[in-house]
């Protein structure tokens, strides 16, 4: 079986075997990443061109990783976000990269519909890492595939995501990918952080955190946008994070075992209390190992080498 | 094609309708730039041009109430001579332009600018609206008496709603000693701040930004209240909820002189369509929910709302081209409003009387202007329109400068073949095909 997309935009069209073909390609990465010789030929020749109109360190180190340990060349584009609200079109940037022969194209962009757009103007593969609050499918791709590697199963699985649900493209890939595989998803936030609508995508809301942990099998943590604050989301920071931050106590609540996720970078003692990241129960360096895998099975995939 | 406004034209044989006054088979005659009879089988005076309308609807020319024709500044979006061009094919004989030019209509100079580049292209009637406040900043109140006098018919920020509350009540008051209406658009920009369409579901899956219906309706709710307190004549631009007509009804039955519009686009599509990113589906109001389109169509079969508007927004492709965050509001209208209107007919929403009166009539009444009627002694400003024949929306045959519009492809119903302005024939649908 094989990918049949030219692109990965987003989660929320994709099939439950699309997804599940994700993970067990990643399988045989995460093998090739535990070796001395961390490297393939699978995509010897080909190139692969990180696009990024906003800041990133991880995830575009993580593709950069994924393209090189395939063995494409890998070229990081980051025209300043200004120069796109200058007027240079999408589709303009766009036939640019193209007229560089690059086979896949990874995208980050401020706009929602970004990558969507891109996909539609060129003929190279294009990757979503992230547009706007729309999705950031790798991402929640590397988080189903840390939860699959700690023996959890989906079906029926409940998984609390907690932060700022509103604009969060982590978020909202994550409630499409799990909700199609069976989990239980429950958004946990203030309602000033709640979209309108999230229940119609399949999530549960709740707004008192000790609620919504019990139980659960999985603790999704966001990253809160700390310059939100006072602007009508959240009174303080203090506020905050007695409502709403991770601390030992309320990890209890959720099922023995449980793990907790984050897709970093994270605020120590806001949203996640020092002592629960660094616990035995975090994975959030799992998730950063398995993001490089992951990658590499999507490169793959998507490259047509199989 | 440009002929002399004393040529006499008689139109035979169509279906007359000039709302709430005739409506049934007749001949109109059109002589020196006015209408000078009506009625069955009129005697064919020596040297008049004959135009056959048999099978077909005479209709006094249309009025919109709400076009960007974007000279001065964004000439390379829309100029007065492209825009009227495209007034003329939709069949609008007058079109009210919005003062969001560059410099902004905020003094008599542009209004005489506006008023003469309208003179030179010689197409439909141009009439400015001007600014309420200088600079449209929502501070101060532009000269409104200068710009009257200048031949402003309306005050309006369109786009940049008069977001404090004192000095709209200080221009409704001060509009009063020139009876002229106040055109709100009804925006709240700190509850629709950022946003690019509706929020909802649909704004949630894709990731946009939303505006919450209720910035329009606190926008409609304030309007209404300064409009009772003050006893201006208040216009309602472009409303797309179901609370706006809920509040114009109410107003309405309380004897407040309001009027309200809305376009084709809010009665006709959903937030449904920009799926995909569509930026063609991207203007302000945003396109709303069903039940919102539901609300619409029943407040105008209900009289709630007086008129049927485009809001025709040109913008360049380039610029539709951006991101949907980044890509302009508006889409291009003048050119399919009367399909939509018609497919509305078609439903059984209006009456093809009623129709035409909120094409016609009804927004020259809105505005004071003398237009929107056949009755002997009117300027000949006339419609002839094909109410069966069916045609693609293409808008690369568009005569506006701008290709902006979401119905693209659209198989649609009604089309004009002939548009009459001040008895000159401007427009002719034969001429027009390749």
């Amino acid at each position: 079986m094989s990918l049949k997309r030219k692109d990965l935009l987003s989660l929320a069209p994709l099939s439950v075997d699309e997804i599940r073909l994700i993970l067990q390609t990643a399988d045989s990465f995460k093998e090739v990443t535990g070796r001395e010789i961390k490297k393939v030929p699978a995509l010897r020749g080909r190139t692969v061109v990180n696009l990024f109109f906003e800041p990133s360190t991880r995830t575009r180190t993580s593709f950069e990783l994924a393209a090189k340990r395939l063995s494409a060349d890998v070229i990081n584009f980051s025209p300043s976000s200004s120069s796109v609200v200058k007027g240079e079109t999408l589709l303009d940037t766009a036939r640019n990269i193209e007229a560089m022969q690059a086979d896949i194209i990874v995208l980050r962009h401020p706009s929602a519909g970004a990558a969507e757009a891109l996909a539609l103007g060129v003929k190279s593969s294009v990757i979503n890492a992230g547009d706007g609050w729309h999705e950031h499918p790798t991402q929640a791709l590397l988080d189903l595939y840390t939860i699959r590697e700690r023996g959890l199963s989906f079906e029926g699985l409940r998984v609390a995501i907690v932060g700022d649900v509103s604009h969060s493209r982590v978020a909202r890939s994550n409630i499409h990918a799990l909700v199609k595989l069976g989990a239980e998803v429950r958004v946990v936030g203030p309602p000033t952080m709640m979209p309108c609508g999230v229940e119609k995508l399949g999530a549960r809301v709740y707004y008192n955190l000790d609620e919504a942990l019990r139980g659960v099998q999985v603790i999704m943590m966001l990253r809160l946008q700390l310059e939100r604050q006072g602007i009508a989301l959240f009174p303080t920071i203090r506020e905050y994070v007695r409502l709403y931050g991770l601390t030992t106590e309320r990890v209890k609540l959720a099922e023995p075992g449980a793990i907790v996720m984050h897709p970093g970078p994270i605020n120590r003692g806001v949203e996640i209390d020092p002592e629960v990241a660094d616990s035995l129960s975090s994975v959030i360096l799992e998730q950063v190992a398995n993001g490089v895998a992951v990658r590499m099975g999507i490169l793959y995939l998507l490259s047509g080498s199989n | 094609m440009k002929q002399s406004s004393n040529q006499r034209i008689h139109i035979t044989g169509g279906h007359v309708i000039d709302p709430g006054r005739f409506n049934g088979v007749a001949d109109v005659l059109i002589d020196e730039g006015r209408v000078v009879a009506l009625g069955p089988r009129l005697k064919v005076p020596a040297g008049a041009s004959k135009i056959d309308a048999t099978g077909r609807l005479v209709l006094p020319g249309f009025v919109d109430l709400h076009v960007h024709f974007r000279e001065p500044g964004f000439e390379y979006k829309e100029s007065i001579q492209s825009g009227a061009a495209a007034a003329v094919a939709g069949g609008f004989t007058s079109v009210c332009c919005m003062p969001n030019t560059n410099p902004v209509n905020d003094n008599q100079a542009i209004t005489e600018f506006m008023l003469d580049r309208a003179r030179a292209a010689g197409l439909a009637n141009v009439f400015p609206i001007g600014a309420i406040t200088k600079g449209s900043e929502g501070k101060e109140l532009a000269e409104i008496g200068d710009l009257r006098r200048a031949g402003c018919i309306a005050i309006s920020d369109d786009g940049k709603p008069v977001m404090n509350s004192l000095v709209m009540r200080r221009a409704m008051e001060y509009a009063l000693a020139f009876d002229v209406p106040v055109v709100d658009h009804c925006e709240d920009l700190h509850l629709a701040e950022g946003g690019c369409m509706n929020e909802g579901a649909i704004s949630t899956e894709l990731g946009l930004p939303g505006m919450p219906a209720a910035a329009e309706d606190v926008m409609v709710a304030r309007n209404v209240a300064l409009a009772e307190l003050t006893g201006a004549r208040l216009h309602l631009a472009h409303i797309s909820t179901e609370g706006s007509v809920r509040m114009v009804r109410e107003a309405k039955s309380r004897g407040l002189k309001v009027t309200a519009e809305a376009c084709p686009h809010h009665f006709t599509i959903t937030e449904e369509t920009v799926r995909g990113y569509n930026t063609y589906a991207k203007m302000n109001p945003p396109l709303r929910t069903w039940k919102d389109v539901q609300a619409i169509k029943e407040g105008l079969r209900d009289g709630t709302i007086d008129v049927i508007a485009t809001d025709h927004a040109p913008h360049a492709t380039q610029e539709k081209q951006m991101g949907f965050t980044e890509a302009p509001f508006g889409i291009v209208g003048l050119e399919t409003a009367l399909p939509l209107t018609f497919a509305l007919v078609d439903e059984g929403v209006l009456s093809l009387e009623s129709a035409i009166d909120k094409l016609s009539t009804a927004p020259a009444k809105a505005f004071g202007l003398a237009k929107g009627t056949l009755a002997v002694g009117a300027d000949a400003d006339v419609t002839i329109v094909d109410q069966q024949e069916q045609w693609e929306v293409d808008p690369a045959k568009f005569r506006s400068k701008s290709r902006n519009t979401p119905f693209a492809g659209w198989k649609v119903k009604g089309r004009v073949t002939t548009t009459i302005v001040g008895g000159r024939v401007v427009f002719e649908a034969s001429q027009a095909e390749p």
